[in-house]
């Protein structure tokens, strides 16, 4: 594990890749406790520059949890959180920030009523002048944002009109260029298609993919493992707070995959009794013993570059 | 190395666009849309429409002397209202404003009459006073997570109390005593209570006051980090702090301006008045926060702009006094007010539906 701790902690981070080859972020073995529940437990999760690493799981499974300590909204009670190699414990997102991970929350990334280049620079204004007539620097943010928008592929008519106004895609595209602009080498994304439509949904994807080409490491935390597959380069599926499976590309296939996340080796120890019931159709569900995608009793089996 | 093996994500990057293309779906809105989607336009109209009215109906106002009278009663409601309309623009409001006001006078007041110090000194004090009391709202609002109606209700209370308690007890009356006497009255009256004249016409310089601090509100609001803030906190707040914008730090100084506010208006009434009655400010508070919604400040934050609660007091203003000119009973004020209020608001209802229609 090599640690040239790079000295990038600013708000603003230069637009490089990273000059080492491990794991931006590492989990191993991490873990959430509130109170007596465990929300989380024994999660390993590798993040590299490039890569879109997906996070799978159903309602409840623990991936709000999962983002909540990478984004430094809580903390891990159990195990380690790595960045670069070395162990931290964020205190608040903006100690995420700094170390260049950035959030794009699925409704709270956005000021709905603010134009959209105030949203794009909130947080992080430009300014020029001296101290006590030290003003937004507007021209420069307009163009800046206009110009960061459309290298992400985002054509905007009037970006003096409300954020609320775009459509819900739109505003998840926004929120993701803001991020790339502002030097994230780690984006996380919560479920960033779930109340979109199928071309929407597209846009985004494609998106995350343009994000990935940047050299960005993406966490893209979905339900769905069709758009999930269409971008990603390893999958993890969680299940009541454990992992359940953790696999690259090469290794499952998007049937595998789905089968998975829709609670497959459940629902095939349940199809006999499901075939009683009128109505249900079982034809199409896997056997149990069909379920043969690796499970994450190896962890880190795969040497990834 | 498994990058054999490896298959390709499906999704491309997207083609790099055109540099001036656009995106041809958002037909440019009629002007007088986008006029009147901003949210000091319609308060303007209705200040206008007002100043119309009174100027056919009462033939007194078409004097210049009644005109600085009008504009001095807007300024006494204006200087507050700005303060309360940044606030409430960041999501709180603050219900103390109006006795906050008394508390500072009166502790200007008694700190000169009874240490016999120069006026400066009770002053200086009322200033901190005031800041400290407004830093009390918005480190209790932030801390305890409660709605600024209940801690403000609180404030309200406890300081209405307390002007009345504190000064009967020190000067066993309801009233301070009077302070024109005292070493630095003259030059402090210059700053906050003095007229000045213009074309034959005393006009209060609490006007030109008024105007100067609407300039550098608007400018606040509109040109700096801190204006971003404010609008960002009271649209959002978990957005905000989630992009890294200091919300407490934001809520609170938004209070201690409105402490600001309420310091400048006591020491105009102590200066004007030179002495000040304790038990007075109530339902002040509310006059403030009704100019800043009329101004086009949504209640709820977010929204709204500082020129606008500039036209909501000058209404106010001119109809407190229009009615008077008139030879109207002024019991007509509060019902006027609450049209004008009812108006305003569902103007900012629509505005607030028009500009996140999808």
């Amino acid at each position: 594990m090599t640690s040239n701790g790079t000295g990038t902690h600013g708000a603003v981070l230069p637009d490089t890749a990273p000059d080492r080859n491990g794991p931006i972020v590492e989990l191993r073995g991490a873990g959430k406790s509130y109170g007596n529940i465990r929300a989380l437990h024994g999660v390993d999760l590798e993040v590299h520059p490039s890569q879109v690493t997906c996070v799978l799981g159903d309602n409840g499974a623990g991936k709000s949890t999962l983002i909540k300590i990478i984004s430094g909204l809580h903390q891990h009670t159990e195990g380690d959180v790595l960045v670069d190699g070395e162990p931290v414990r964020f205190t608040t997102p903006r100690e995420a920030l700094d170390k260049g991970i950035a959030t794009v929350y699925q409704d709270l990334a956005t000021v709905p009523l603010m134009p959209v280049w105030r949203n794009f620079f909130l947080g992080s204004e430009m300014t020029k002048g001296p101290w006590p007539i030290r003003r937004l620097d507007i021209a420069r943010m307009k163009e800046t944002a206009d110009q960061e928008l459309r290298n992400m592929g985002i054509v905007l008519d009037d970006l003096e009109q409300p954020i609320g106004t775009l459509s819900g895609g739109q505003r998840q595209c926004v929120a993701i260029a803001r991020a790339v602009y502002f030097g994230a080498r780690v984006l996380i994304l919560d479920e960033p298609t779930a109340a979109l439509g199928v071309k929407q949904s597209g846009v985004v994807l494609k998106y995350i993919a343009a994000a990935r080409d940047r050299g960005l490491g993406v966490i893209f935390i979905t339900h769905n493992p069709h758009h999930a597959y269409m971008v990603g380069d390893h999958f993890s599926v969680l299940r009541l707070g454990t992992l359940e499976l953790s696999a690259a590309r090469s290794e499952i296939t998007l049937e595998e995959l789905t089968n998975h996340m829709a609670g497959g080796a459940e629902l095939a120890a349940l199809k006999h009794e499901l075939a009683q019931v009128r109505g249900v159709d079982v034809e199409e569900l896997p056997e149990a013993e069909d379920l043969t995608a690796p499970v994450a009793t190896s962890p880190s089996s795969e040497g990834t570059s | 190395m498994s990058m054999a093996q490896q298959a390709e994500p499906a999704v491309g990057t997207p083609p790099a666009p055109g540099r001036k293309e656009t995106d041809g779906r958002t037909a440019e809105r009629p002007l007088v849309l986008r006029l009147l989607a901003r949210p000091e336009v319609g308060v303007f109209l209705g200040a206008v429409a007002v100043l119309v009215f009174f100027l056919i109906a009462a033939p007194a106002v078409r004097q210049g002397g009644s005109m600085a009278t009008v504009l001095y009663q807007s300024s006494t409601i204006g200087i507050m209202a700005l303060p309360v309309a940044l606030l409430m623009i960041g999501g709180e409001f603050d219900l103390s404003s109006g006795v906050a006001v008394i508390t500072s006078a009166l502790t200007a007041s008694m700190l000169s009459y009874q240490l016999t110090m120069n006026v400066w000194a009770g002053v200086i004090v009322a200033l901190i006073v005031s800041l400290a009391i407004g830093a009390f709202n918005g480190w209790m609002v932030v801390r305890t997570g409660l709605p600024s109606f209940l801690v403000t209700l609180g404030t309200f209370l406890i300081l209405q109390g307390v002007n009345l308690a504190v000064t009967k007890l020190i000067t066993g009356n309801v009233a301070t005593d009077d302070i024109s006497n005292m070493d630095g009255f003259d030059q402090a009256r210059k700053i906050f209570a003095s007229s000045f004249d213009v074309g034959g016409v005393q006009v209060k310089i609490t006007v030109v006051w008024w105007l100067v601090f609407a300039a550098i509100a608007t400018w606040v609001l509109l040109r700096t980090k801190y204006g971003n803030w404010i609008f960002a906190v009271g649209g959002n707040k978990d957005s905000a702090r989630a992009v890294g914008v200091p919300v407490n730090f934001t809520k609170i100084t938004l209070f201690m301006t409105v402490g600001f506010g309420a310091w400048f208006v006591g020491m105009h009434q102590l200066f004007s008045f030179n002495t000040v009655q304790s038990g007075e400010g109530v339902g002040q508070e509310l006059i403030y926060i009704a100019a800043a919604v009329i101004g086009g400040c949504l209640l709820t934050g977010g929204y709204g702009s500082a020129i606008g609660p500039v036209f909501g007091a000058f209404m106010f203003g001119m109809v407190n006094q229009g009615i008077v000119y008139a030879g109207w009973n002024p019991d007509w004020f509060k019902a006027f007010l609450g049209v004008m209020l009812l108006g305003a608001v569902l103007i900012n209802l629509w505005v607030q539906r028009t500009a996140t229609r999808r």
